[in-house]
């Protein structure tokens, strides 16, 4: 598959003796959601953190956006510039202000002037809905609030690829929606996703494709529809059961 | 049942309660009066009881006194305000008790020498009579404690150079607000030069028709000032550096700032100083010559740096890793993921332990005597050995002690100062 955006192949990747990722092969297409499930410890996170190199794999290769994520650093940074990142704990560098969070990397990552750098994050903030909190710093923010915001710093990158690491598992369930209605928002526009989440409400309505992890393997890849309908593993079947 | 609950001495009825304070106030009078008279006049109006409960009634009376005094709510400010900080217990209130004999103890006495008894006026060693302390001395030896044996008639250089040091530091204070991201070039490599150049051509002299002043001649107050200045401004990215080149991944880096910290750790600052004296000229090669006091400066800043490295490290430390994934993730790459993301969380950290750090320096500063420099302590030694003036090692510790003291307790203030300035999360 040559249009994929991200190749993922026989993919190995061990914490000392323990192997967290077993032979993971995965293929996004530009502009496909796919979500992430799976029991907690089954390398779902790790997965996609090895897609951005902040955690490096033993074996095989991963190829995002034709560029091969290898030792060179300057490889990674180049990558990670287009791939953006949204944390379960939000990450927001506490001490700066909401828009400067936002302008720092464009600023210094992209060089930027820092005029055109704040508009672009005013920009992104009065997307993600929280432009009236921008001289604010993250201590004075909701939980919600602060997710957003960090979904703003990511986009601020103009990143082709965006990952989400359980964006609301830290949220009050309260503030879970207004996360995820920005999330679907962003799925309109035709963002590639990809989203660790137990969130299957979103998943329903957002995902293309649905990827259930167990024991550091992908144990079933399937269509949405096909995934909630008639999932074909013992270990989905019973998963699902317990979450929905 | 503990000792609070045993209210046998306290009425059980409201309408007592005056009877209470008065007997409280009055018990209370009686232990401060007892020990007054005991301390000063060597009357003890006690003396009929036995010696080992004599010893105590002070403190037995007082105790008694709040005891009987502690009311939950009387109305009256200042007794609710004795009882709810220093009487809520009776281990409170014996605690408190022994703090209040103590003061009355000790203060008069040192009053009395620091200042009603101490002399003032005079020039002579003969002008001190009385029992009181001879700040005659300190007066007599100012000039010297300020300026160590530095020519009086070129004083007045040394004057120049900190006023113009004070002004070349406090341009952080008046720059516009476009500039402020020079300054940390500004403070970490042009003040330093700036400075020097200022020192090195007016205080050192020899050029422009100023007369040359060896540094050995150089001292007092003034040079714990240029030697702190020049220690801290430069231990502290030097410490920086090491804090990151420990944490690095690159195996050279991390051994060599290892070794380096810990071999600085772990020898005491007077034998760096006798190496620095000693053993660094043997490396030289033969004609050239470093000027002790830059060898004592750069000892004492590379001692300082491994200890301000291992607080900064700390700091380094206590940042969750998420800090390190975010900025990761946005494409940044080393140096702009710690100048940007790490160093100024870390810092703003460690600001107390720096200053810590900053404080001991300054306190370390008298230990250049090993090498022949003599700053104020230095020149407070070297005056009490003066046949003349023998016998006043006291006023002149006690003068070292108040000026130290000063100098470190404004430094503490402006850390504390910095720790608000930067409080914006948490």
């Amino acid at each position: 598959m040559t249009d994929a955006i991200i190749q993922i192949q026989k993919v190995n990747k061990w914490f000392g003796d323990f192997q967290v990722l077993k032979e993971i092969d995965l293929d996004v297409k530009a502009k496909e959601k796919i979500v992430v499930c799976g029991p907690s410890g089954s390398g779902k996170s790790t997965l996609i953190r090895c897609i951005n190199r902040l955690e490096e794999h033993q074996k095989g290769t991963i190829i995002v956006d034709g560029i091969e994520i290898s030792e060179d650093t300057k490889n990674i940074e180049q990558v990670r510039a287009e791939v953006g990142m949204v944390f379960q704990q939000f990450n927001l560098f506490p001490h700066l202000s909401i828009l400067d969070n936002c302008s720092l990397a464009p600023i210094w990552v992209k060089k930027m002037p820092k005029k055109e750098a704040e508009k672009l994050a005013l920009q992104h903030l009065e997307q993600v809905q929280i432009v009236d909190q921008a001289q604010k710093f993250p201590g004075q923010l909701s939980g919600g609030q602060q997710q957003r915001a960090a979904i703003a710093r990511a986009l601020c990158m103009e990143p082709k690829i965006m990952l989400f690491d359980e964006p609301t598992s830290a949220l009050d369930p309260e503030m879970i929606k207004e996360v995820l209605d920005v999330m679907v928002n962003l799925a309109k526009q035709g963002m590639t996703m990809i989203v660790v989440t137990h969130e299957m409400g979103f998943a329903k309505e957002v995902a293309d494709q649905m990827i259930f992890m167990d024991e550091g393997m992908i144990v079933e890849k399937a269509a949405t529809k096909d995934f909630f309908a008639n999932p074909k593993n013992e270990r989905t079947k019973l998963f699902l059961s317990q979450i929905l | 049942m503990t000792i609070n609950h045993m209210d046998f001495f306290k009425p059980k009825h409201q309408k007592n309660r005056n009877i209470c304070l008065i007997m409280g106030v009055l018990f209370f009078s009686i232990g401060i009066l007892d020990f007054y008279l005991n301390t000063y006049f060597n009357t003890n109006i006690t003396s009929f009881l036995p010696r080992i409960i004599n010893f105590f009634t002070p403190l037995i009376f007082s105790v008694i006194g709040l005891h009987l005094i502690r009311i939950e709510f009387s109305g009256i400010k200042i007794l609710d305000n004795l009882n709810k900080n220093i009487n809520t217990s009776n281990f409170n209130a014996a605690l408190s008790t022994s703090i209040i004999l103590l003061i009355i103890f000790a203060a008069p006495p040192l009053l009395n020498w620091l200042i009603f008894d101490a002399n003032f006026a005079g020039n002579t060693k003969e002008a001190c009579t009385g029992g009181g302390a001879c700040w005659v001395y300190i007066k007599v030896w100012f000039n010297r404690f300020m300026y160590g044996m530095y020519p009086n008639a070129e004083q007045w250089r040394i004057n120049v150079t900190f006023i113009a040091v004070l002004a070349l530091m406090s341009v952080g204070f008046f720059v516009p607000l476009k500039l402020k991201k020079y300054l940390t070039i500004y403070y970490t490599l042009l003040l330093p030069l700036f400075s020097f150049t200022l020192i090195y051509y007016l205080i050192s002299g020899g050029e422009f028709g100023l007369v040359w002043v060896e540094t050995g001649a150089w001292g007092g107050l003034s040079l714990t000032f240029i030697v702190s200045f020049f220690s801290l401004i430069f231990c502290f990215p030097i410490g920086m550096m090491l804090a990151l080149g420990r944490r690095s991944d690159l195996p050279i880096v991390k051994y060599s700032s290892l070794s380096f910290i810990e071999f600085w750790r772990g020898v005491p600052l007077i034998t760096v100083l006798f190496m620095s004296a000693v053993m660094f000229p043997m490396f030289l090669p033969d004609g050239t010559y470093v000027d002790k006091l830059i060898r004592v400066v750069v000892a004492i800043t590379l001692f300082e740096a491994a200890y301000t490295a291992e607080v900064i490290r700390g700091g380094l430390q206590a940042l969750p890793r998420g800090q390190y994934d975010a900025a990761k993730s946005l494409g940044m790459g080393y140096w702009r993921l710690h100048l940007l993301v790490i160093l100024p969380q870390a810092l703003k950290l460690v600001i107390p332990g720096i200053a810590n750090t900053f404080l001991a320096l300054v306190k370390d500063t008298p230990l250049i005597f090993v090498v022949g420099l003599l700053e104020v302590v230095g020149m407070l030694n070297l005056a009490k050995t003066n046949p003349k003036w023998l016998g006043f090692s006291m006023e002149g510790y006690v003068f070292a002690g108040i000026i130290f003291w000063i100098i470190c307790f404004s430094m503490s203030k402006y850390s504390q100062n910095l720790e608000l300035k930067y409080k914006t999360d948490r």
